[in-house]
């Protein structure tokens, strides 16, 4: 029934069921919760199509449409969105006590967290798809080619994956679920709009430029355009990619180590 | 095999860097094969021994096996040996009882084959197979604590923890766990069950410890404890509560214990209810004071607590209404 045997390579294999398991328990969520799947779905369409066609008549985008360049930009804004479930997710699994029992369990440490950001990932491979076919619908014409659009899918993938260990440190430090969401909040609403995702960051201010130019969200929504558009993009790539890995070697660990210290 | 399920001995746990003692040097000896009560208020500590037995928690000193094993060093080993179901039912609300009970089984690291067999036969074993397919948010109070119980047992631990497995039960959902804890008992079982119940402790426990402020303040069988409290509670309630203090001298010297007054309400805990009621009502009628009201009852466990620490047990009532989020900050 349930094996005892320890070698190295049989722990492994056990770790990666352990955190498929958990994987697939937070997707079921998704799928079951029907204001989950708004959250998820609708909410970026309707950023599609609120920008497109309410605000995107009064924005210029330098050198293309507005529409190509909005959707790249969206797609990296609906990551750092969805990214909050995963912070409402865990704080709501240690207020409930499914932590608790999870921990008594001989399952991996890192499974909860793994699982989680796991599910996070395939959730915003979902995203990708559905902003992609709404994005062609509403007249997104990326020209940089398929290769160039499965590197830009790959940049924002990882990304995102590497944001999702940040919000998962912030539900675990959260007492609650309703503070872990209002704790994400102030901290995404910067990070989104004052960043070059909805508007070219030339418009604004020149001290407020300063931020948003620099930011690791602009410089993963320049990324992620650049290459969809086949456009010139400087650094960002790298920029993105060295953000990226920074936020997970040192993220990562504190939200494991905050992970073993809750409940 | 080790004689002893469980052996804890001196164990320590603060909170809020040393200012809260929960448990302030407790050792158990519980016996395989039995169900051994903690039997204590909110805040007694009785949580947190089990959250530390259970590897949830460390402890600060002290030291504990479970089946044999150190839950510190062996943390692991112990988790194979255990289950844990509790008050909260923490079961996934998004999940369907079979889902719940599969993922705990993949999670002990069954096959999926056997995850599948072990959860249709458990969610039969406590009638919730016409519930599998529903998710838990849809269940009562009472399939919750089933299927969490169903849970607990899927690798079929040789130790339980049961933490107020019954606590906000109807009376009818609270007899049915009660059937099952004894059934699972009498398979060699071994289980530390939690409650504010003297009557669920009675009911299960073969023997118990009572805990206040994170100590033991009493051990020993619940006949003996009750023996040592008196078996029934005389409730005369009065006019008033003036005539309650002016008449209490009249009934006073009919129990050793130290008579509760609440309003207009004198409780007296002795061994003979029915006696001593009606003495006090001849007493009391050869003074020509007016009773109110008469009552004979068991004695709860704020009578236990009154009559062991002089002191009430605070926040008694309020726990089963409480919300786990309070619950959390309060024991911290």
């Amino acid at each position: 029934m349930s094996t005892t045997t320890q070698s190295p390579l049989s722990r492994l294999r056990w770790a990666a069921s352990d955190v498929a398991t958990m994987a697939q328990r937070n997707l079921m969520a998704v799928v079951r919760i029907p204001s989950a799947l708004v959250f998820v779905i609708i909410q970026p369409v309707m950023f599609v199509l609120l920008f497109r066609y309410v605000f995107g008549g009064a924005i210029t985008a330098p050198g293309t449409s507005y529409v190509n360049f909005l959707i790249p930009g969206i797609l990296v804004q609906t990551t750092v969105f969805g990214a909050v479930g995963t912070a409402i997710g865990l704080a709501e699994d240690l207020q409930r006590g499914l932590i608790e029992r999870f921990r008594a369990l001989p399952m991996a440490r890192m499974a909860v967290l793994g699982g989680r950001t796991i599910a996070d990932l395939a959730r915003n491979i979902l995203i990708l798809v559905v902003i992609t076919i709404v994005g062609f619908g509403v007249g997104f014409r990326p020209e940089g080619g398929v290769v160039a659009y499965l590197q830009a899918s790959f940049v924002m993938l990882f990304f995102s994956y590497c944001v999702s260990w940040g919000f998962a440190y912030i539900g675990l430090a959260a007492p609650n679920s309703e503070t872990a969401q209002a704790m994400t909040f102030p901290l995404i609403f910067p990070i989104t709009f004052a960043s070059s995702i909805f508007v070219p960051v030339q418009t604004m201010p020149g001290w407020l430029q300063v931020f948003a130019r620099n930011q690791p969200v602009s410089q993963a929504a320049e990324s992620v355009r650049g290459l969809m558009l086949g456009t010139p993009h400087g650094n960002s790539t790298w920029i993105t990619m060295a953000w990226a890995l920074l936020a997970l070697v040192t993220l990562a660990p504190l939200a494991t180590r905050r992970y073993r210290r809750a409940a | 095999m080790t004689q002893f399920a469980i052996q804890a001995h001196d164990i320590v746990r603060t909170f809020r860097n040393g200012d809260v003692r929960a448990l302030d040097g407790v050792s158990l000896n519980v016996p395989v094969g039995q169900v051994f009560g903690l039997l204590g208020p909110n805040g007694s500590g009785k949580t947190t021994m089990v959250r530390i037995l259970a590897t949830i928690l460390s402890p600060d000193s002290g030291s504990a096996t479970v089946d044999g094993k150190d839950v510190v060093t062996q943390a692991d080993a112990v988790r194979r040996s255990i289950g844990l179901a509790g008050q909260y039912a923490t079961v996934d609300e998004n999940l369907t009882g079979f889902e719940n009970i599969r993922m705990v089984a993949r999670l002990n690291h069954m096959d999926k084959a056997s995850a599948t067999a072990r959860a249709h036969e458990l969610l039969a074993q406590f009638s919730l197979t016409d519930a599998a397919n529903r998710t838990a948010k849809t269940y009562s109070g009472g399939m919750r604590r089933r299927l969490d119980l169903a849970a607990a047992l899927v690798a079929k631990p040789p130790v339980l923890f049961l933490d107020e497995p019954t606590t906000g039960l109807d009376p009818q959902s609270r007899q049915d766990l009660w059937e099952i804890i004894e059934g699972l008992v009498a398979t060699g079982v071994t289980v530390l069950l939690t409650t504010q119940y003297l009557e669920e402790a009675d009911r299960l426990a073969t023997q118990l410890v009572v805990l206040d402020k994170g100590k033991i303040i009493a051990e020993g069988t619940p006949a003996s404890l009750k023996a040592q409290l008196g078996t029934t509670v005389v409730a005369v309630t009065f006019e008033n509560s003036k005539a309650a203090h002016e008449h209490l001298g009249l009934i006073r010297d009919l129990t050793t214990n130290e008579p509760n007054i609440d309003g207009a309400i004198v409780e007296l805990t002795v061994n003979s209810g029915p006696q001593v009621a009606a003495e006090v009502i001849r007493r009391l009628d050869t003074a020509g004071v007016l009773v109110a009201g008469l009552a004979l009852r068991e004695p709860s466990l704020d009578d236990v607590f009154l009559n062991l620490t002089g002191h009430k047990a605070e926040d008694f009532v309020a726990v089963s209404t409480e919300e786990p989020a309070t619950r959390k900050k309060g024991r911290r």
